[in-house]
């Protein structure tokens, strides 16, 4: 068997000497084109849990390398000249040159040939080996050589970054992240060495050019960064390795192989730095194709699909929760205005990894804090020591004030009797009154009986249903509940069967109603066309609107959600996929928004002042062509400013076919974008299940109020 | 949750003999399904047509295709034999559907590959519509047709199955496999505003004779192989021992399953016995 491995780094080495030990009749050549020693990058992070698969692996690199190892466990954040530290997670770093030189002794005493300053430019002679492992990095010639095979995408990050070191010694993983005249930089700072910390500078591109390191050379951005941070370097200097600006690669491939090539480490995957090592990566893929062979013999290709199917969903969810990572980076600005606790932990949580029960196992002391320091500007809590979870926190909209922060809907019953509602309502609101949660929403009402979803929708038109003040009394008698009555008008959704064998199925022409929308589309081909709504029909239904508005305030409710979302009748004027008007009401997002600012102001106007108003509208299509973020921020912006206490963001059911994610808690990262883009209130949702979602969203900022399903 | 058992329509050394035994037995209880699978390109028999044999020897067992390669059949066939199926057992089809995870059977089909999840859920709404008031016969004894299940591993199956069916059917795994996937199932099903509660159906493979260890996991790496080398890690899911059977049932049930399909790996009608000792 005849290998050869195109790159002497981390992963290249790794997987030859693994390969080695375990066939020791193979005949393995390393190439790699820089010389010995020359090494760029400071130090590489282990994470503790990874080790023991080393250990099994090779047991003499292992040891060579734990030997190295300076260990550290807290991460700390310097934010607004305060310095917060979470302690309890286990970093081991060492030098990448020492790593380099510890493999490549092993590599040598095991009899593989490494060769360096070889560049290889010929790839014809790949036809003489069995094998060739492509570990030639994260701008692979190999890989780019058969693109059409790898199918390789790269996408460059937004930021921008440079890879420095300095002999100011850290003692933990270090984020610092300062503002200027120029913009806002962030730091990742970590020791390596015992005396040397790697230090990367990482800024978005506006900041780097304001700060006119685009046209620095490498002095003078060292000496940028050394005045910028000179505090924390105390007197240290920045030390360069060949050390650029450049941008972070996310590489992927759709294959990791063709013929007898393999692609590893940074070739095949790179994975954001503020989340892990590409090394450790890269070893990790060495162990897998190594297993692999120790399991299929010489079975190459039986080989290389082990190493595959083990690694390819590792990598995608590390991945996954690196691209996180580096978006959360990448949009620091929009995270600054957050109180230090409510920015660090989100800086922690940022990924998905952590969350507010294993930080709390990590380090108890750090999550009373946060628990403290929730919801500061409440002096009352603010002085008290012992503080409960934010979950149980209090919450002030206008005069509304809720017991705690989570929410429970009612789920649609399809059971009304001409829009009335049956008995077994009542019985319902008890059950979710006594869930605890402090906030009731009812399922959709409709404004009119042509708003109707299906036959048996309740409808709260014309006049008041009689059971309803008895509901919001069942609520309140919980002495805790508080109950919100939501409004929707299914304008094209309308007209279907009931909801049990499946949604959105046309009634028989005999039983349907005429439907409106802001187009003339049918939601699906068997679905009826709807009328595209005139000015008359806008009228009329926004009349609908506060006829229903003020029977709720009648009833007693305490709040009203308007159900703006999910391809209803409001909603059918926000997304691009069903608004095709050419008039005032079509084209830009401001047009889309003008019905239903004009529904929602009509309704607040009727509202009484005291009480709140929260939108529910669809934040993503899911579909291409659909809403934009920047449309969500905007629709976000203009019902805030129009009065909206609260904003729930929605995504899909605007068309049918979509590419969905249910991923828990699904619809948090559009409450988080809109809360901290816009600086109003969001109620989260999609999946939350657990107490532990719940303070982790709310603790990090990213919504405040979570609808639970119970 | 119920417990169900796989017929063994994909085993070898399976004969009517076996199949009718096998039926009648699994009826005997505790089991409150039946299953089978559904393979084009590969020795094993026909599901609906088990099925349909099933129905005439069994009074009140549930009759599952866990599940069918939907796309691959025309629409209105389907509509109709699953309609006669319904009428002959009385009542008891549920009708589990998929795109299926093999090519090469679409292809010997002659059926097209591309598009067969648009395909599917064209089938799933015109099934219902066909059953609720279709222009011909025969009416399903169910009222609105046999229990519609949906099948698949994306995040676009849980949203067909909210969209078109009464539940979802989980492809195997351990009991945390399976849970993961019921919490987006049930999220994508209130997404959907769907009243109620989707119905979870899972499966799993056994083998209660020390004797058969082998040749149960000999069987699902040959089933498999089409999956390559993950065919051993499914072979390694086998269950073998009366305490790995409870382990799994209690991870299934405690994760909110309504219906675990407990499939043979040998065509042994002493399996069935174990293990309705076992889960009885």
């Amino acid at each position: 068997m005849n290998i050869l491995v195109v790159g002497g780094g981390p992963g290249g080495l790794y997987a030859s000497l693994l390969l080695k030990k375990l066939h020791p009749h193979y005949n393995i050549s390393i190439v790699e084109r820089n010389p010995e020693g020359a090494t760029y990058g400071w130090g590489v992070v282990f994470s503790s849990v990874t080790l023991s698969a080393y250990r099994e692996a090779d047991l003499p690199s292992y040891k060579a390398i734990t030997d190295q190892f300076v260990i550290w466990n807290p991460i700390d954040i310097h934010y607004r000249g305060r310095l917060i530290r979470c302690g309890g997670h286990t970093f081991a770093g060492m030098a990448r040159r020492k790593l380099l030189n510890i493999l490549t002794e092993r590599c040598r005493e095991l009899g593989i040939t490494v060769t360096f300053e070889h560049e290889l430019t010929d790839f014809s002679v790949f036809a003489d080996y069995d094998l060739v492992i492509a570990a030639d990095g994260v701008n692979s010639f190999i890989r780019n050589e058969y693109a059409d095979a790898f199918k390789p995408t790269l996408r460059a990050g937004k930021a921008r970054y440079i890879w420095l070191g300095t002999h100011r010694v850290f003692d933990a993983f270090t984020f610092i992240i300062r503002e200027n005249e120029h913009g806002l930089f962030q730091v990742h700072a970590y020791p390596f060495d015992g005396d040397t910390s790697t230090f990367i500078v990482e800024c978005d591109e506006a900041t780097w050019r304001n700060a006119g390191l685009d046209s620095a050379d490498e002095a003078q951005s060292i000496a940028y960064c050394e005045t910028l941070f000179a505090d924390m370097l105390r007197g240290h200097k920045l030390m360069s390795n060949k050390s650029a600006w450049v941008s972070f690669t996310e590489v992927k491939n759709k294959s990791w192989t063709h013929e007898n090539i393999v692609l590893l480490g940074d070739a095949a995957h790179t994975a954001h730095f503020s989340i892990g090592s590409g090394t450790k990566l890269a070893m990790d893929g060495a162990i897998a194709l190594a297993n692999g062979f120790e399991l299929h013999g010489d079975d190459i290709a039986a080989a290389i699909n082990h190493y595959v199917l083990d690694r390819s969903p590792r990598v995608q969810m590390l991945q996954q929760a690196a691209l996180e990572s580096q978006t959360y980076f990448e949009n620091l600005k929009q995270y600054i205005h957050l109180e230090p606790e409510q920015f660090t932990f989100h800086l922690l949580t940022r990924s998905g990894r952590l969350n507010y029960d294993n930080l709390r196992l990590r380090d108890a002391r750090y999550v009373e804090q946060v628990d403290r320091q929730f919801g500061v500007e409440d002096a009352e809590t603010h002085t008290t020591h012992i503080a409960p979870p934010p979950l149980h926190r209090s919450f002030d909209l206008r005069e509304m004030r809720l017991a705690n922060r989570v929410a429970v809907m009612m789920p649609p019953s399809d059971n009304a009797v001409d829009g009335a509602l049956s008995d077994a309502y009542q019985q319902r609101i008890e059950q979710l009154a006594h869930t605890g949660a402090a906030l009731i929403i009812t399922e959709p009402f409709a404004v009119s009986e042509s708003g109707r979803i299906t036959q048996k929708c309740p409808v709260l038109g014309t006049v008041q249903l009689p059971q309803l003040p008895q509901f919001v009394q069942k609520a309140h008698d919980s002495g805790y509940s508080k109950i919100a009555l939501q409004l929707s008008h299914a304008g094209r959704r309308g007209a279907t069967r009931p909801r049990h064998r499946g949604i959105d199925r046309p009634l028989p022409d005999r039983d349907a109603w005429p439907l409106l929308s802001a187009s003339a589309l049918p939601y699906q081909p068997d679905n009826q066309t709807p009328q595209a709504m005139t000015r008359a029909d806008m009228d009329s239904v926004c009349d609908d609107f506060v006829r229903a508005t003020r029977l709720a305030d009648e009833a007693g409710f305490d709040m009203l959600l308007l159900n703006f979302a999910h391809g209803y009748l409001l909603a059918s004027f926000l997304s691009p996929l069903t608004n095709i008007r050419d008039d005032d009401y079509g084209g830009a997002i401001d047009n889309r928004l003008r019905y239903p600012l004009e529904v929602f102001n009509a309704v607040r106007d009727a509202w009484p002042d005291g009480k709140p108003i929260a939108v529910a509208f669809t934040a993503d299509d899911w579909a291409d062509g659909g809403i934009t973020q920047a449309d969500a921020v905007a629709m976000a912006r203009a019902f805030h400013n129009a009065g909206c206490d609260l904003i729930m963001p929605l995504a899909g059911q605007t068309v049918p076919n979509v590419r969905p994610n249910y991923a828990p808690g699904f619809l948090a990262p559009y409450s988080e974008r809109i809360r901290n883009a816009v600086r109003v209130p969001t109620l989260a949702g999609g999946g939350i299940i657990t107490t532990n979602q719940v303070n982790t969203l709310l603790a990090a900022g990213s919504a405040d109020v979570c609808l639970m399903d119970l | 949750m119920n417990i169900g058992i796989g017929l063994p329509n994909t085993l070898k050394n399976t004969n009517r003999n076996l199949i009718i035994e096998w039926a009648r037995a699994a009826d005997d209880g505790p089991f409150k399904s039946l299953g089978v699978f559904d393979r084009l390109v590969y020795d094993s028999l026909d599901p609906l047509a088990m099925l349909a044999a099933a129905a005439a020897v069994t009074e009140q067992i549930r009759l599952a295709t866990t599940v069918l390669i939907g796309p691959m059949r025309n629409t209105a066939l389907l509509a109709k034999e699953a309609a006669t199926i319904d009428v002959i057992s009385g009542g008891r089809l549920t009708l589990g559907l998929a795109v299926g995870a093999r090519h090469e059977d679409y292809d010997v089909a002659g059926i097209e590959h591309t598009g067969r999840g648009r395909r599917l859920d064209e089938q799933l709404r015109a099934l219902r519509n066909h059953w609720e008031d279709g222009a011909f016969g025969p009416p399903p004894v169910q009222a609105g047709g046999p229990e519609l299940i949906v099948g698949g591993l994306s995040d676009i199956a849980y949203a067909r199955a909210a969209r078109y069916a009464d539940g979802y059917m989980h492809g195997g795994g351990p009991p945390r496999a399976f849970a993961a996937a019921a919490d987006k199932m049930r999220a994508a099903w209130r997404d959907a505003s769907r009243p109620g509660n989707p119905r979870l159906w899972a499966q799993g493979y056994f083998t209660l004779n020390v004797d058969y260890v082998e040749q149960g996991a000999d069987y699902l790496r040959d089933y498999y192989a089409f999956t390559g080398p993950f065919a051993e890690r499914i072979a390694e899911g086998l269950l073998t021992t009366p305490q790995a059977i409870h382990a799994f049932v209690r991870g299934y049930e405690d994760a909110g399953c309504d219906e675990l399909v407990l499939f043979p790996t040998v065509a042994d009608i002493d399996e069935l016995h174990r293990l309705a000792d076992v889960v009885g």
